[in-house]
């Protein structure tokens, strides 16, 4: 591709067969492997959730059967959770451009993070078969004794699906803590290292210790469903209660492993269209481990009206009112970090105002559900829906767009056109707002989560959200178009075409096979725009 | 056109006005710091706007004061969210001492309630005005959840446990009864209606079903099943007496304590070697299989409504059959 416009020797022209992509064990190609997979999983996701939405424009069960309908929301969240929020920022912005920030030629085991990229391929493969046979009914939670002794549907094959692809994640977060440890530039200490570094630092940390646990409990489900061990099933003498706080002692962390890596991009990007050092840096880099940390004491907070006792709720709900700090602090440092600065409007700063915007919303309506006395009522309801997506989506996936935005040039050297790439962002906000803002109301009219039918009154709010996801759907397809256009067409990038600080923009685009040509030296912080010889706004 | 769009459910329990204050108190503050961020946002991006890309900003690496404030001022304000909230929890989990009791099965897809006096119907639930009510419900095969939003109540139905919630109805109507937790093919289908009746109503309502009430047919199977033979009232049978045990606390084999209640009895019935009470031989066999749901509660009704040791009047006497052939077959 763009072999022939740019000569110069870089990771993506210097050997172009499909086995010297297939064997590579450099970061960056990595990387981009990792962004083929997940796209196309997002791609299935979004054609799953379209099935959804277009099922709900109309109170009657008419568009698809029950079970059809049953299987659509469990695969699109299945794709979205496993295959896209979990890997999209690590795998693919991680892989690619951690190891240039901190001056690092590769990460510090290069065929083992090949290996964990063909773990999730194949993780992928299993799921693929489980949807192919038919697909999985359960719900994405795999909730017991339904998943292990009375769904119909492909559970062994999802759950071995994804107990496979958790190894990935266990190993990417290895080599990524060891490769920080242990790869750093000369002159990068802990405190020069930028905050995306940090966040995935705090991630590894989630993904080596959360990781695990998932998977052992899936494959409890697994040995209970395919040779009648008795553990969750009541009338095996198991206790279905324990899966989910197994489930969630792995799930409730995932949560943090799918948006502590986006905040990471989005502490680069403000610094970056600000033109200022981030406000409050070493506040913002602990509140990642804080919420690393905290993230493993909430996980109960799931199981409010599950029966747990009382008192352990209470408990549960002031700790996860108190992981609600870090990221209320890191938002304010963001907002900080705007103020009396030289404000770029580029496209990726048009992300991370979105991103600001959702996670807002998402972080906030938590309360609601930390809150006890009102999770009873919103639990399993359209407010749980809502508010989630306003993480993942308005979260995780604006800040992998945010990211990929920024990194895009570096990635392939190219240009995308900055004014459809605002547009996008407008579209992706405006469209998600509607297709999610209305479900805060009928979650608090009551109408329950994973309905395939329901009641009339319910129809106006689930029309606007099916709107909202036809926008939202617009949003999506608009920016594949700009940035496959932008591979042929698009302007060169040059080195710095932010004029950004980090290590990676010092390296040429795309950087060349062993990333630098020689080890670079750090002598100043992360973000010290405000140092540089030109005049101060 | 959204004026046709209600906000809010019907608030049909003097427990829904409690949870709706909560939820506008947290919708405001939440909304003032969302409208705080945002306008410091727009505002900043408006008015340090620079074009030519080239220029760059001041100098500000930080502030302590701020982050101590910003820290410290949203964890005092989620503190008093968490003081509300758990304050709010505790009445919607927290039943009175004097509630009318009916008992339920979830399993795929229905629900089935059974009232004390005999009375039982299917996806509906007659409730009278002004009275708490206690729902005391488990599951026969998967996880479901009893949701009923006007009255603001949950509880996941779990089986092999006994979970309940309670309300005290303030408006007569109809409202709606769901399953909020999702449990297979028909979920959607697995909602009813709640009926609440005057109780003059709901009085005339009870009593035209007829049926065996649940203690009645609780006494029934005690027989039947031979509890009675072991059991005796009076301490001296094989068993511990049941009279004025429900609500006690008994020290286990073990060394443990327990509080004899609904989810202990059925526990001892299905699974008697798991927490058997101190001083008492490992003898009672299972009755697993023997029994459904509906004869466990009503036993436990049974069990309940027993008078405190000492008054043998109602006890039944030794003399069931014996459940020989009952030890026979195991769990499934």
């Amino acid at each position: 591709m763009s072999t022939t416009v740019l000569p110069r020797v870089n990771y993506l022209n210097v050997r172009t067969t499909v086995a010297s992509w297939l064997l590579t064990k450099d970061h960056k190609r990595i990387g981009v492997l990792y962004m083929i997979v997940v796209a196309l999983a997002f791609f299935l996701g979004s054609i799953f959730a379209a099935g959804v939405r277009i099922e709900l424009t109309t109170p009657a069960g008419d568009f698809v059967s029950a079970d059809t309908y049953n299987r659509l929301f469990t695969m699109h969240a299945v794709f979205m959770v496993f295959f896209v929020l979990i890997p999209v920022v690590p795998a693919i912005l991680g892989n690619f451009a951690m190891p240039l920030m901190i001056g690092a030629k590769d990460v510090a085991f290069p065929t083992l993070n090949l290996m964990s990229w063909y773990i999730f391929v194949i993780g992928f493969l299993f799921t693929i078969a489980a949807l192919v046979l038919g697909g999985v009914d359960t719900g994405w939670t795999f909730y017991t004794p339904y998943s292990s002794n009375v769904s119909a549907s492909n559970v062994l094959l999802a759950g071995l699906g994804v107990f496979i692809t958790g190894f990935s994640s266990i190993l990417t977060g290895l080599n990524f803590m060891v490769t920080i440890h242990r790869m750093r530039a000369p002159g990068m200490t802990w405190f020069r290292l930028p905050l995306f570094v940090w966040a995935l630092y705090a991630t590894s940390l989630v993904m080596i210790l959360g990781t695990p646990v998932v998977a052992i409990t899936l494959f409890m489900v697994v040995l209970e469903r395919a040779f009648g061990f008795g553990i969750f099933d009541p009338r095996l003498g198991g206790d279905p209660v324990l899966f989910q706080h197994l489930f969630w002692f792995y799930s409730h962390p995932a949560v943090y492993i799918m948006i502590l890596p986006p905040m990471g991009v989005i502490s680069e990007v403000v610094a970056c269209f600000s033109r200022k050092n981030l406000f409050g840096y070493s506040f913002v880099a602990f509140s990642s481990l804080a919420i690393a940390v905290f993230g493993f004491l909430v996980w109960a907070h799931h199981l409010f009206v599950a029966g747990i006792s009382p008192y352990s709720a209470m408990i549960f709900s002031f700790l996860s009112f108190a992981v609600a700090i870090p990221s209320a602090v890191k938002t304010f440092n963001w907002t900080a970090t705007l103020y009396q600065g030289a404000i770029w409007w580029r496209a990726p700063l048009m992300w991370v105002f979105g991103f600001i915007g959702l996670f807002l919303v998402g972080g906030l309506t938590g309360l609601f559900l930390a809150s006890l006395g009102l999770d009873v009522h919103l639990h399993d309801t359209y407010f749980v829906v809502a508010h989630f997506h306003y993480i993942m989506v308005g979260g995780a996936i604006m800040g992998f767009f945010a990211g990929l935005h920024y990194w895009w040039p570096k990635m392939t050297g190219r240009l995308y056109s900055n004014a459809l790439a605002t547009s996008a962002a407008v579209l992706v906000f405006v469209g998600f707002n509607l297709t999610f803002g209305p479900q805060f109301i009928l979650g608090y009219l009551g109408m329950p989560r994973r309905y395939h039918a329901y009641p009339d009154e319910f129809q106006v709010l689930n029309v606007l959200s099916s709107a909202g996801a036809s926008i939202l759907a617009a949003g999506y397809t608009l920016i594949a178009c700009y940035l496959l256009y932008s591979l042929w067409k698009g302007e060169e990038a040059g080195a710095n075409p932010w004029l950004a600080t980090g290590l990676e923009w010092k390296t040429e685009s795309p950087p060349s096979p062993h990333n630098f040509e020689e080890t670079p030296i750090v002598n100043e912080g992360a973000y010290e725009y405000s140092k540089r010889e030109i005049k101060v706004a | 056109m959204l004026s046709g769009i209600p906000l809010f459910p019907e608030q049909a329990s003097t427990l829904a006005p409690e949870v709706d204050a909560l939820y506008f108190f947290v919708t405001a503050v939440t909304a003032f710091f969302a409208l705080l961020v945002v306008m410091a946002v727009v505002i900043f991006a408006i008015k340090y706007r620079d074009r030519t890309g080239d220029r760059v900003g001041a100098p500000i690496i930080g502030s302590i004061g701020l982050e101590l404030s910003w820290t410290i001022i949203p964890f005092f304000i989620s503190m008093a969210i968490f003081g509300w909230s758990t304050v709010v929890f505790f009445h919607l989990v927290r039943a009175p001492d004097q509630t009318l009791e009916i008992y339920s099965t979830g399993k795929q897809w229905m629900w089935r309630f059974q009232h004390i006096d005999g009375q039982s119907e299917i996806n509906e639930l007659h409730v009278p005005l002004g009275r708490p009510v206690k729902v005391i419900f488990t599951s026969e095969d998967v996880l479901h959840s009893l949701y009923i939003p006007a009255f603001r109540v949950k509880a996941d139905a779990i089986p092999g446990r006994y979970s309940s919630v309670w309300f005290t109805p303030t408006k007569v109507g109809e409202y709606h009864l769901f399953c909020a937790e999702y449990c297979g093919t028909k979920h959607s289908g697995m909602i009813g209606r709640v009926v609440v009746m005057e109780p003059n109503e709901h009085q005339a309502w009870l009593s035209g079903g007829g049926g065996l009430s649940m203690q009645a047919r609780g006494e029934q199977l005690f027989q039947q099943l031979g509890c009675a033979s072991c059991h005796l009232p009076d301490g001296s049978g094989r068993g511990p007496a049941l009279p004025g045990r429900f609500g006690t606390q008994e020290t286990l084999a073990n060394g443990a304590t327990v509080t004899v209640n609904d989810t202990y009895i059925r526990e001892s019935i299905l699974t008697p070697q798991m927490r058997l009470v101190a001083g008492y031989q490992p003898v009672m066999p299972t009755f697993q299989g023997q029994v459904n749901e509906e004869g466990l509660m009503s036993l436990i009704e049974y069990i309940k409504s027993l008078p405190t040791a000492g008054q043998p009047a109602a006890a039944p006497q030794a003399g069931g059959t014996a459940p020989a052939a009952a030890v026979q077959s195991g769990p499934r």
